[in-house]
Protein backbone atom coordinates (compact mmCIF):
# COMPACT_ATOMS: atom_id res chain seq x y z
CA UNK A 1 0.00 0.00 0.00
CA UNK A 2 2.75 2.00 0.38
CA UNK A 3 3.98 1.96 -3.25
CA UNK A 4 0.34 2.76 -4.49
CA UNK A 5 0.01 5.88 -1.52
CA UNK A 6 3.09 7.15 -3.19
CA UNK A 7 1.60 7.01 -6.24
CA UNK A 8 -1.47 8.64 -5.56
CA UNK A 9 1.03 11.81 -3.97
CA UNK A 10 2.97 12.09 -7.09
CA UNK A 11 -0.46 12.37 -9.15
CA UNK A 12 -1.86 15.12 -6.66
CA UNK A 13 1.21 16.74 -6.92
CA UNK A 14 1.51 16.66 -10.58
CA UNK A 15 -2.12 17.98 -11.17
CA UNK A 16 -1.56 20.67 -8.48
CA UNK A 17 1.81 21.83 -10.20
CA UNK A 18 0.33 21.75 -13.50
CA UNK A 19 -2.27 24.00 -12.62
CA UNK A 20 0.16 26.03 -11.17
CA UNK A 21 2.41 26.05 -14.00
CA UNK A 22 -0.12 27.11 -15.90
CA UNK A 23 -0.48 30.10 -14.38
CA UNK A 24 3.31 30.57 -13.83
CA UNK A 25 5.50 29.16 -16.51
CA UNK A 26 8.55 27.55 -14.97
CA UNK A 27 12.26 29.21 -16.01
CA UNK A 28 14.71 26.28 -16.47
CA UNK A 29 18.46 26.58 -16.16
CA UNK A 30 20.54 26.16 -19.45
CA UNK A 31 20.56 22.55 -21.30
CA UNK A 32 22.90 23.58 -24.15
CA UNK A 33 21.73 20.58 -26.00
CA UNK A 34 18.28 22.05 -25.92
CA UNK A 35 19.33 25.28 -26.85
CA UNK A 36 21.53 23.49 -29.95
CA UNK A 37 17.91 21.58 -30.57
CA UNK A 38 16.00 24.90 -30.51
CA UNK A 39 18.04 26.24 -33.00
CA UNK A 40 18.65 23.53 -35.30
CA UNK A 41 14.61 23.43 -35.72
CA UNK A 42 14.56 26.85 -36.92
CA UNK A 43 17.73 26.78 -38.90
CA UNK A 44 15.54 23.56 -40.91
CA UNK A 45 13.06 25.15 -41.53
CA UNK A 46 14.45 28.41 -43.66
CA UNK A 47 17.30 25.69 -44.99
CA UNK A 48 14.88 23.18 -46.57
CA UNK A 49 16.70 20.35 -44.84
CA UNK A 50 14.85 17.78 -42.86
CA UNK A 51 15.25 16.57 -39.13
CA UNK A 52 15.50 13.04 -38.21
CA UNK A 53 13.78 12.00 -35.81
CA UNK A 54 14.98 8.31 -33.68
CA UNK A 55 12.88 6.97 -31.38
CA UNK A 56 15.21 3.71 -30.46
CA UNK A 57 13.41 0.11 -29.66
CA UNK A 58 11.52 1.08 -26.87
CA UNK A 59 9.13 -1.83 -25.90
CA UNK A 60 5.58 -0.38 -24.25
CA UNK A 61 5.34 -3.63 -22.60
CA UNK A 62 8.60 -3.17 -20.61
CA UNK A 63 9.89 -0.30 -18.44
CA UNK A 64 11.95 1.19 -21.29
CA UNK A 65 8.55 2.61 -22.73
CA UNK A 66 9.19 5.57 -20.76
CA UNK A 67 11.13 6.78 -23.23
CA UNK A 68 9.90 6.19 -25.90
CA UNK A 69 7.01 8.08 -25.00
CA UNK A 70 9.23 11.02 -23.88
CA UNK A 71 10.30 11.16 -27.19
CA UNK A 72 6.89 10.72 -28.68
CA UNK A 73 5.97 13.95 -26.63
CA UNK A 74 8.60 16.26 -28.18
CA UNK A 75 8.49 14.53 -31.69
CA UNK A 76 4.36 16.23 -31.40
CA UNK A 77 6.13 19.78 -30.44
CA UNK A 78 8.60 19.40 -33.22
CA UNK A 79 5.85 18.38 -36.03
CA UNK A 80 3.82 21.32 -34.78
CA UNK A 81 6.75 23.55 -35.25
CA UNK A 82 8.18 22.30 -38.56
CA UNK A 83 4.81 21.65 -40.02
CA UNK A 84 5.53 24.79 -42.49
CA UNK A 85 9.23 23.56 -44.07
CA UNK A 86 8.93 21.89 -47.68
CA UNK A 87 10.87 18.89 -45.73
CA UNK A 88 8.84 17.36 -42.88
CA UNK A 89 11.10 15.36 -40.38
CA UNK A 90 11.69 11.32 -40.88
CA UNK A 91 11.08 9.61 -37.87
CA UNK A 92 12.30 6.02 -37.57
CA UNK A 93 12.19 3.51 -35.04
CA UNK A 94 12.72 0.17 -34.05
CA UNK A 95 9.27 -0.89 -32.46
CA UNK A 96 6.35 -1.67 -34.45
CA UNK A 97 3.68 -0.19 -31.62
CA UNK A 98 6.70 2.60 -31.79
CA UNK A 99 6.11 3.14 -35.05
CA UNK A 100 2.56 3.48 -35.63
CA UNK A 101 2.09 5.91 -32.65
CA UNK A 102 5.06 7.93 -34.14
CA UNK A 103 3.01 8.58 -37.20
CA UNK A 104 -0.29 9.18 -35.52
CA UNK A 105 1.87 11.40 -33.76
CA UNK A 106 3.23 13.55 -36.45
CA UNK A 107 -0.21 13.70 -38.19
CA UNK A 108 -1.64 15.45 -34.67
CA UNK A 109 0.98 17.72 -34.90
CA UNK A 110 0.51 18.54 -38.48
CA UNK A 111 -3.54 18.79 -37.84
CA UNK A 112 -2.66 21.06 -34.71
CA UNK A 113 -0.65 23.34 -36.65
CA UNK A 114 -3.41 23.50 -39.30
CA UNK A 115 -1.66 21.73 -42.26
CA UNK A 116 -2.79 17.73 -42.10
CA UNK A 117 -2.23 17.62 -46.28
CA UNK A 118 1.83 18.34 -45.07
CA UNK A 119 1.44 14.35 -43.67
CA UNK A 120 2.79 11.51 -45.33
CA UNK A 121 2.91 7.90 -43.76
CA UNK A 122 6.75 7.25 -45.10
CA UNK A 123 7.73 10.23 -42.55
CA UNK A 124 7.21 7.35 -39.71
CA UNK A 125 9.28 4.26 -40.58
CA UNK A 126 9.83 1.08 -39.15
CA UNK A 127 13.77 0.57 -40.23
CA UNK A 128 14.22 -2.92 -37.77
CA UNK A 129 13.08 -5.14 -34.95
CA UNK A 130 16.39 -6.34 -34.04
CA UNK A 131 19.45 -3.84 -32.46
CA UNK A 132 21.70 -3.90 -35.71
CA UNK A 133 18.72 -3.87 -38.35
CA UNK A 134 17.60 -0.74 -36.81
CA UNK A 135 20.99 0.98 -36.90
CA UNK A 136 21.25 -0.47 -40.30
CA UNK A 137 17.82 0.88 -41.57
CA UNK A 138 18.26 4.02 -40.23
CA UNK A 139 21.45 4.78 -41.18
CA UNK A 140 20.66 5.55 -45.17
CA UNK A 141 18.12 8.01 -43.91
CA UNK A 142 20.93 10.58 -42.42
CA UNK A 143 23.06 9.64 -45.49
CA UNK A 144 20.61 10.04 -47.91
CA UNK A 145 17.82 12.41 -46.96
CA UNK A 146 19.14 15.51 -46.91
CA UNK A 147 19.49 15.69 -43.14
CA UNK A 148 20.70 18.91 -41.31
CA UNK A 149 20.20 17.69 -37.58
CA UNK A 150 19.65 14.26 -36.02
CA UNK A 151 17.71 14.04 -32.59
CA UNK A 152 17.99 10.64 -31.04
CA UNK A 153 15.76 10.27 -28.10
CA UNK A 154 14.52 6.76 -26.62
CA UNK A 155 15.93 3.34 -25.89
CA UNK A 156 18.93 2.20 -27.38
CA UNK A 157 22.09 -0.02 -26.89
CA UNK A 158 25.39 0.57 -28.11
CA UNK A 159 24.11 0.50 -31.97
CA UNK A 160 23.29 3.87 -31.47
CA UNK A 161 27.11 4.24 -32.10
CA UNK A 162 26.58 3.35 -35.57
CA UNK A 163 24.04 6.24 -35.93
CA UNK A 164 26.48 9.16 -34.24
CA UNK A 165 28.93 7.86 -36.41
CA UNK A 166 26.49 8.40 -39.71
CA UNK A 167 25.82 12.29 -38.34
CA UNK A 168 29.03 12.74 -37.64
CA UNK A 169 30.47 11.92 -40.64
CA UNK A 170 27.38 13.91 -42.46
CA UNK A 171 28.87 17.08 -40.71
CA UNK A 172 25.12 17.31 -39.03
CA UNK A 173 23.84 18.02 -35.56
CA UNK A 174 23.36 15.82 -33.16
CA UNK A 175 21.43 15.53 -29.76
CA UNK A 176 20.81 12.20 -28.37
CA UNK A 177 19.94 11.26 -25.08
CA UNK A 178 18.43 7.57 -23.85
CA UNK A 179 17.76 5.79 -20.89
CA UNK A 180 20.65 2.94 -21.54
CA UNK A 181 23.55 3.43 -19.25
CA UNK A 182 25.48 1.70 -22.26
CA UNK A 183 24.28 4.56 -25.03
CA UNK A 184 24.50 7.50 -22.33
CA UNK A 185 28.37 6.22 -22.76
CA UNK A 186 28.56 6.33 -26.41
CA UNK A 187 26.51 9.82 -26.75
CA UNK A 188 28.98 11.36 -24.12
CA UNK A 189 31.67 10.32 -26.63
CA UNK A 190 29.85 11.39 -29.48
CA UNK A 191 27.41 14.03 -29.29
CA UNK A 192 28.57 17.83 -28.96
CA UNK A 193 26.65 18.43 -25.79
CA UNK A 194 25.56 15.48 -24.35
CA UNK A 195 22.61 14.51 -22.22
CA UNK A 196 22.89 12.53 -18.95
CA UNK A 197 20.15 10.70 -17.10
CA UNK A 198 16.85 11.80 -16.59
CA UNK A 199 17.32 15.27 -18.88
CA UNK A 200 15.85 12.65 -21.34
CA UNK A 201 12.98 13.36 -20.17
CA UNK A 202 13.04 17.12 -20.17
CA UNK A 203 12.62 17.27 -23.61
CA UNK A 204 9.10 18.09 -24.03
CA UNK A 205 10.14 20.85 -21.54
CA UNK A 206 12.23 22.65 -23.47
CA UNK A 207 10.83 22.26 -26.56
CA UNK A 208 7.92 24.00 -25.10
CA UNK A 209 5.46 21.27 -24.92
CA UNK A 210 3.30 23.03 -22.42
CA UNK A 211 2.96 23.50 -18.57
CA UNK A 212 2.25 19.48 -17.52
CA UNK A 213 5.85 19.26 -18.76
CA UNK A 214 7.24 21.71 -16.54
CA UNK A 215 5.37 20.53 -14.18
CA UNK A 216 6.72 16.95 -14.48
CA UNK A 217 10.22 18.10 -14.26
CA UNK A 218 9.32 20.01 -10.57
CA UNK A 219 7.96 16.95 -9.81
CA UNK A 220 11.39 14.98 -10.25
CA UNK A 221 12.88 17.53 -8.64
CA UNK A 222 10.86 17.16 -5.20
CA UNK A 223 10.79 13.16 -5.51
CA UNK A 224 14.48 13.58 -6.20
CA UNK A 225 14.99 15.71 -3.26
CA UNK A 226 13.28 12.93 -0.82
CA UNK A 227 15.14 10.17 -2.24
CA UNK A 228 18.33 12.07 -1.11
CA UNK A 229 16.35 12.64 2.27
CA UNK A 230 15.80 9.10 2.60
CA UNK A 231 19.14 7.67 1.79
CA UNK A 232 20.75 10.12 4.32
CA UNK A 233 18.29 8.86 6.90
CA UNK A 234 18.79 5.42 5.85
CA UNK A 235 22.54 6.17 6.27
CA UNK A 236 22.58 7.34 9.95
CA UNK A 237 20.42 5.47 11.02
CA UNK A 238 22.52 2.60 9.73
CA UNK A 239 25.77 4.36 11.32
CA UNK A 240 23.88 5.03 15.12
CA UNK A 241 23.31 1.30 14.68
CA UNK A 242 19.33 1.73 14.88
CA UNK A 243 17.33 -1.44 12.96
CA UNK A 244 15.84 -0.63 10.13
CA UNK B 1 -14.04 9.73 -31.74
CA UNK B 2 -10.67 11.09 -30.53
CA UNK B 3 -12.25 11.57 -27.10
CA UNK B 4 -13.63 8.04 -27.15
CA UNK B 5 -10.34 6.44 -28.09
CA UNK B 6 -8.79 8.77 -25.24
CA UNK B 7 -11.08 7.70 -22.66
CA UNK B 8 -10.80 4.08 -23.14
CA UNK B 9 -6.58 3.93 -23.45
CA UNK B 10 -7.10 5.93 -19.84
CA UNK B 11 -9.32 3.66 -18.55
CA UNK B 12 -7.52 0.47 -19.62
CA UNK B 13 -4.24 2.12 -18.44
CA UNK B 14 -6.09 3.05 -14.94
CA UNK B 15 -7.20 -0.59 -14.18
CA UNK B 16 -4.07 -2.45 -15.59
CA UNK B 17 -2.36 -0.54 -13.00
CA UNK B 18 -4.55 -0.66 -9.82
CA UNK B 19 -4.85 -4.11 -10.96
CA UNK B 20 -0.87 -4.73 -9.30
CA UNK B 21 -2.15 -2.82 -6.33
CA UNK B 22 -5.85 -4.76 -5.79
CA UNK B 23 -5.29 -7.99 -7.49
CA UNK B 24 -8.14 -9.57 -6.00
CA UNK B 25 -10.64 -7.40 -7.44
CA UNK B 26 -8.69 -6.69 -10.93
CA UNK B 27 -6.79 -9.57 -11.66
CA UNK B 28 -8.62 -11.52 -13.93
CA UNK B 29 -9.85 -7.51 -15.95
CA UNK B 30 -5.66 -6.88 -15.86
CA UNK B 31 -4.86 -9.97 -17.64
CA UNK B 32 -7.84 -9.39 -19.96
CA UNK B 33 -6.87 -6.56 -21.19
CA UNK B 34 -2.72 -7.19 -21.21
CA UNK B 35 -3.69 -10.64 -23.34
CA UNK B 36 -5.81 -7.51 -25.61
CA UNK B 37 -3.15 -5.75 -26.10
CA UNK B 38 -0.57 -8.39 -26.95
CA UNK B 39 -2.34 -9.24 -29.95
CA UNK B 40 -2.82 -5.93 -30.54
CA UNK B 41 1.25 -5.50 -30.52
CA UNK B 42 1.55 -8.72 -32.92
CA UNK B 43 -0.74 -7.34 -35.50
CA UNK B 44 1.10 -3.80 -35.07
CA UNK B 45 4.17 -5.81 -36.18
CA UNK B 46 2.30 -6.64 -39.62
CA UNK B 47 1.24 -3.40 -39.48
CA UNK B 48 4.89 -2.15 -39.41
CA UNK B 49 6.30 -4.62 -41.89
CA UNK B 50 3.82 -3.11 -44.35
CA UNK B 51 4.80 0.37 -43.55
CA UNK B 52 8.84 -0.88 -44.21
CA UNK B 53 7.61 -2.58 -47.33
CA UNK B 54 6.04 0.74 -48.64
CA UNK B 55 8.74 3.32 -48.11
CA UNK B 56 11.10 0.78 -49.82
CA UNK B 57 8.54 0.41 -52.49
CA UNK B 58 8.49 4.45 -52.57
CA UNK B 59 11.68 4.71 -52.70
CA UNK B 60 12.26 2.37 -55.64
CA UNK B 61 9.48 4.41 -57.68
CA UNK B 62 10.63 7.18 -57.17
CA UNK B 63 14.04 6.00 -58.13
CA UNK B 64 15.61 7.74 -54.63
CA UNK B 65 18.93 6.94 -53.84
CA UNK B 66 19.30 3.25 -52.46
CA UNK B 67 15.98 2.35 -54.17
CA UNK B 68 18.13 -1.07 -55.42
CA UNK B 69 18.76 -1.86 -51.46
CA UNK B 70 15.26 -1.42 -50.72
CA UNK B 71 14.10 -3.69 -53.48
CA UNK B 72 16.51 -6.51 -52.54
CA UNK B 73 15.43 -5.87 -49.03
CA UNK B 74 11.54 -6.26 -50.12
CA UNK B 75 12.14 -9.33 -52.12
CA UNK B 76 14.44 -10.87 -49.16
CA UNK B 77 11.72 -10.09 -46.71
CA UNK B 78 8.69 -11.67 -48.89
CA UNK B 79 10.99 -14.73 -49.61
CA UNK B 80 11.43 -15.11 -46.08
CA UNK B 81 8.00 -14.50 -44.73
CA UNK B 82 6.72 -17.10 -47.71
CA UNK B 83 8.94 -19.85 -46.82
CA UNK B 84 8.49 -19.41 -43.09
CA UNK B 85 4.73 -19.51 -43.76
CA UNK B 86 4.99 -22.91 -45.69
CA UNK B 87 8.24 -24.47 -43.79
CA UNK B 88 7.58 -23.37 -40.59
CA UNK B 89 10.49 -21.35 -38.11
CA UNK B 90 12.17 -24.68 -36.80
CA UNK B 91 12.99 -25.86 -40.64
CA UNK B 92 16.48 -26.24 -41.46
CA UNK B 93 16.45 -23.65 -44.22
CA UNK B 94 14.87 -21.68 -42.19
CA UNK B 95 17.53 -21.89 -39.19
CA UNK B 96 20.47 -22.03 -42.85
CA UNK B 97 18.48 -18.41 -43.20
CA UNK B 98 19.54 -17.44 -39.52
CA UNK B 99 22.88 -19.03 -39.51
CA UNK B 100 24.49 -18.19 -42.55
CA UNK B 101 23.04 -14.98 -43.13
CA UNK B 102 21.39 -13.16 -39.97
CA UNK B 103 24.37 -13.86 -38.07
CA UNK B 104 26.74 -13.19 -39.83
CA UNK B 105 25.87 -9.71 -40.86
CA UNK B 106 25.01 -8.46 -37.38
CA UNK B 107 28.57 -9.95 -36.33
CA UNK B 108 30.55 -8.13 -39.11
CA UNK B 109 28.35 -4.75 -37.86
CA UNK B 110 29.27 -5.86 -34.34
CA UNK B 111 33.26 -5.65 -35.18
CA UNK B 112 32.66 -2.35 -37.40
CA UNK B 113 30.67 -1.30 -33.98
CA UNK B 114 34.41 -1.76 -32.34
CA UNK B 115 35.73 0.36 -34.39
CA UNK B 116 33.61 3.30 -34.52
CA UNK B 117 33.53 2.96 -30.51
CA UNK B 118 37.26 3.23 -30.28
CA UNK B 119 37.46 5.97 -33.43
CA UNK B 120 34.95 8.13 -31.17
CA UNK B 121 36.80 7.56 -27.55
CA UNK B 122 40.29 9.44 -29.92
CA UNK B 123 37.62 11.77 -31.08
CA UNK B 124 36.02 12.86 -27.79
CA UNK B 125 38.91 14.98 -26.71
CA UNK B 126 39.40 16.76 -30.03
CA UNK B 127 35.48 17.53 -29.47
CA UNK B 128 35.61 18.63 -25.94
CA UNK B 129 38.63 19.09 -23.70
CA UNK B 130 37.13 19.04 -20.37
CA UNK B 131 38.06 17.60 -16.90
CA UNK B 132 34.92 15.15 -17.41
CA UNK B 133 36.01 14.01 -20.28
CA UNK B 134 39.64 13.23 -19.19
CA UNK B 135 37.83 11.33 -16.32
CA UNK B 136 35.70 9.57 -18.78
CA UNK B 137 38.14 8.68 -20.95
CA UNK B 138 40.33 7.59 -18.41
CA UNK B 139 38.48 5.22 -16.38
CA UNK B 140 37.49 3.24 -19.21
CA UNK B 141 40.95 2.71 -19.77
CA UNK B 142 41.30 1.92 -16.24
CA UNK B 143 38.76 -0.50 -17.07
CA UNK B 144 40.10 -2.52 -20.18
CA UNK B 145 43.15 -2.51 -17.84
CA UNK B 146 41.52 -4.33 -15.26
CA UNK B 147 39.77 -6.94 -17.16
CA UNK B 148 42.97 -8.16 -19.14
CA UNK B 149 43.63 -11.51 -19.07
CA UNK B 150 47.86 -11.19 -17.84
CA UNK B 151 50.43 -13.45 -17.45
CA UNK B 152 51.54 -12.18 -14.02
CA UNK B 153 49.94 -13.68 -10.73
CA UNK B 154 51.05 -10.49 -9.10
CA UNK B 155 49.41 -8.68 -11.26
CA UNK B 156 45.76 -9.90 -10.78
CA UNK B 157 44.96 -8.94 -7.10
CA UNK B 158 46.38 -5.26 -8.47
CA UNK B 159 43.66 -5.75 -11.15
CA UNK B 160 41.08 -6.95 -9.13
CA UNK B 161 41.87 -3.99 -6.25
CA UNK B 162 41.49 -1.12 -9.41
CA UNK B 163 38.21 -2.92 -10.88
CA UNK B 164 36.74 -2.69 -7.53
CA UNK B 165 37.67 1.23 -6.74
CA UNK B 166 36.64 1.90 -9.90
CA UNK B 167 33.52 0.19 -9.74
CA UNK B 168 32.43 1.35 -6.51
CA UNK B 169 32.26 4.94 -8.18
CA UNK B 170 31.06 3.75 -11.56
CA UNK B 171 28.01 1.47 -9.76
CA UNK B 172 27.19 4.54 -7.42
CA UNK B 173 27.04 6.90 -10.37
CA UNK B 174 24.75 4.49 -12.28
CA UNK B 175 22.57 3.92 -9.99
CA UNK B 176 22.15 7.91 -9.65
CA UNK B 177 21.55 7.86 -13.52
CA UNK B 178 18.77 5.25 -13.00
CA UNK B 179 16.91 6.50 -9.98
CA UNK B 180 16.60 9.97 -12.14
CA UNK B 181 15.32 7.89 -15.47
CA UNK B 182 13.04 5.90 -12.73
CA UNK B 183 11.58 9.07 -11.64
CA UNK B 184 10.93 10.33 -15.50
CA UNK B 185 9.51 7.05 -16.36
CA UNK B 186 7.18 7.44 -13.82
CA UNK B 187 6.20 10.83 -14.20
CA UNK B 188 6.00 10.38 -17.97
CA UNK B 189 3.50 7.12 -17.52
CA UNK B 190 1.52 9.29 -15.60
CA UNK B 191 0.76 12.09 -18.15
CA UNK B 192 -0.01 9.53 -20.13
CA UNK B 193 -1.97 7.51 -18.13
CA UNK B 194 -3.72 10.73 -16.68
CA UNK B 195 -4.71 11.86 -21.32
CA UNK B 196 -3.05 14.54 -20.58
CA UNK B 197 -0.33 13.24 -23.25
CA UNK B 198 -1.91 11.15 -25.89
CA UNK B 199 0.50 9.51 -28.68
CA UNK B 200 -2.45 7.28 -29.21
CA UNK B 201 -4.92 9.73 -30.87
CA UNK B 202 -3.71 13.27 -30.57
CA UNK B 203 -4.34 16.01 -28.42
Amino acid sequence: MLSFGLLVFVAVLFVALTLWRRRTPASFRLIDAYERLNRSVGLAVENGTRLHVSLGRGNFFTARGGSALAGLAMLRRLAERTSMSDRPPIVTSGDASLAILSQDTLQSGYRAAGAEEQYRFSTGRLTGLTPFSYAAGAIPTIHDENVSTNIILGDLGTESALLAEASDRENTSLIAASDNLSAQSVFYASAQEPLIGEELFAAGAYVGAGASHEASLNVQDILRWLIILAILIGAGLKIVGAPI
Amino acid sequence: MRIFTAAFAVAAGLIVLLGYFFPDQLESLRLLLLDWAIIIAGMAVLVGIFNLIMVQMEKIRTRQKGGTYGGILVIALILTFGFGLILGPAHPYMRLTMDAIIMPVEASLMAILVVTLIYASIRLLRRRVDVMSIVFLSVAVIFLIGVMPTSFAALDSLQQFVVQVAGMFSRGGARGLLIGIALGTLLTGLRVLLGVDRPYGGN
